[in-house]
């Protein structure tokens, strides 16, 4: 614990816990839900080998004890086996976030042997695949094998699956996949409506009559499974009234490292462009902790505006996600707009009620924008 | 047999799921599992790292009743071996 001042006030800080390195934006996959950024085609290099295992024990001697690599995919990067091996060594939990693609025999044996923790494998449903998906064809395949290859090598078998309204009313097919793979546990959680599923966020957001009929039909494979399959499924937070407490605190426990060693408190906080976020390669992991401004400039509740900072709920959800208020409202400082307390709710609203819609009926239908380089390079030149 | 009998004798150990370790910047046990961390407080954590699989409650309490030099541990420890079962952190 360390009490650093921000805006004038002492603030209680624990360790950095969660890190979660993105050691790559390379992906072989295109899904319009990504919530790397949307101009990840812009950003610097990748940290080489070397400077990801300083990160590690720099975050370790920090206090970090779980690690997550992720991306992109992180299996497009060779020395995957190496950093795995080094954050095992360090006394890290090591989970690999992945989808599979490039998941062979020989890794999964050489991650073993470096010493990974757990295995969390997405299914990939974009709607490019979406038929392949549901005939269980090639998705099946690939699924199946990489599901083999946890249950082989001891990992507990946790499946992902990205919900939304394209692929909500199959919610019952999901689940029979995720038992038929022998999975333990299985996420179902909604797209959030950052980066590129913000800019799909029209065809990717589900009705409430979808979401009503997903959430009765995962509590009856609930009963009927039991303890066999644990699944969490997760609402979208348009259709709270309540914000969420997002990353559970800004700068509280979670740490990511984005591929050219930026340090965010959460993977889509650059999209706050006022603020200068620290690199690894300038600043140790504990400095960027403890010391930066980027990181204590959303701590404690100094910085709140109304409703905010006379709210009797504040300290329960921290007036939500940063990221959300300025892409909602403008301003990272605002109440995140899913609160009904918030002046800027109507656009929360605006976007269920659209939702509302049925696709037959819609008169303009912006396509969806499927996260590729192409795309990346486009939109990056719009913005700057 | 009652049940805290059957408890007594059985050989509980910490489940395949997780993984015990001290955290130095924590000061403190932690159970470690896919994405998450339960911090334990000090007994809970002198309980399951004496968990092997082999050793039964009994022994397990004398072995706490002669490390901590202390007595009527007992009621304690079931108590906390019936959460750890019902959170499944341990199996017997």
């Amino acid at each position: 614990m360390m009490t650093p001042t921000v805006n004038g006030k002492e603030v209680t800080v624990g360790p950095p816990l969660w890190l979660l390195a993105e050691v790559t934006y390379a992906c072989p996959l295109h899904c319009v839900f990504c919530y790397n950024p949307v101009d990840y085609t812009q950003h610097g290099p990748e940290l080489s080998t070397q400077e990801w295992i300083k990160v590690l024990r720099d975050a370790r001697a920090a206090g970090s004890v779980q690690c997550g690599f992720s991306g992109g995919e992180p299996l497009v990067r060779d020395d995957l086996e190496e950093l795995v091996a080094e954050a095992h060594k360090l006394g890290f939990y090591t989970n690999l976030l992945t989808s599979g693609i490039g998941f062979t025999a020989e890794r999964a044996k050489a991650l073993k042997e470096a010493g990974l923790d757990h295995v969390q494998l997405s299914f990939q449903d974009s709607t490019r695949e979406l038929n392949d998906f549901l005939s269980h064809t090639k998705t099946f395949a690939l699924k199946q094998k990489a599901a083999e290859l946890i249950q082989s090598n001891g990992w507990p078998m946790v499946l992902n699956c990205v919900i939304h309204r394209l692929n909500i009313d199959y919610i019952d097919k999901i689940i029979e996949l995720a038992v038929d793979l022998g999975a333990e546990y299985l996420e179902l959680a909604n797209s959030q409506y950052y980066s590129w599923a913000q800019l799909n966020r029209d065809g990717l957001m589900p009705s409430r009559e979808q979401l009503q009929r997903a959430e009765r039909v995962t509590n009856e494979y609930r009963e009927k499974l039991g303890d066999k399959l644990k699944i969490f499924f997760v609402v979208p937070d348009y259709y709270e009234t309540r914000p969420k407490k997002c990353m559970n605190g800004w700068g509280n426990i979670f740490l990511t490292i984005t591929p050219d060693g930026s340090a965010l408190p959460c993977h889509t906080a650059k999209m706050i462009k006022h603020l200068d976020f620290p690199n690894v390669k300038d600043m140790t992991v504990k400095d960027i902790w403890y010391e930066s401004e980027s990181f204590n400039h959303y701590r404690g509740d100094a910085w709140m505006k109304e409703p905010c900072s006379t709210c009797p709920e504040k300290e329960k959800d921290l007036g939500g996600c940063r990221c959300q208020a300025l892409m909602l409202t403008g301003d990272a400082a605002n109440a995140d707009p899913v609160c009904d307390k918030s002046e800027h709710h109507q656009v929360v609203l605006d976007a269920v009620a659209f939702a509302q819609v049925p696709d037959v009926k819609r008169v303009e239908v912006k396509p969806l924008v499927f996260r590729d380089p192409i795309n990346s390079r486009k939109l990056s030149t719009i913005s700057e | 047999m009652t049940n805290d009998e059957a408890v007594l004798d059985s050989t509980p150990a910490l489940a395949s799921m997780f993984r015990l370790q001290w955290e130095e910047v924590q000061q403190s046990w932690v159970l470690l599992y896919p994405e998450g961390m339960v911090k334990l407080n000090g007994s809970a954590g002198e309980i399951i790292k004496r968990l092997d699989g082999k050793k039964t409650v009994t022994a397990l309490i004398a072995e706490l009743e002669k490390d901590f030099e202390a007595t009527g541990l007992q009621n304690d420890v079931l108590a906390f071996l019936e959460i750890a079962n019902k959170q499944g952190w341990v199996k017997t």
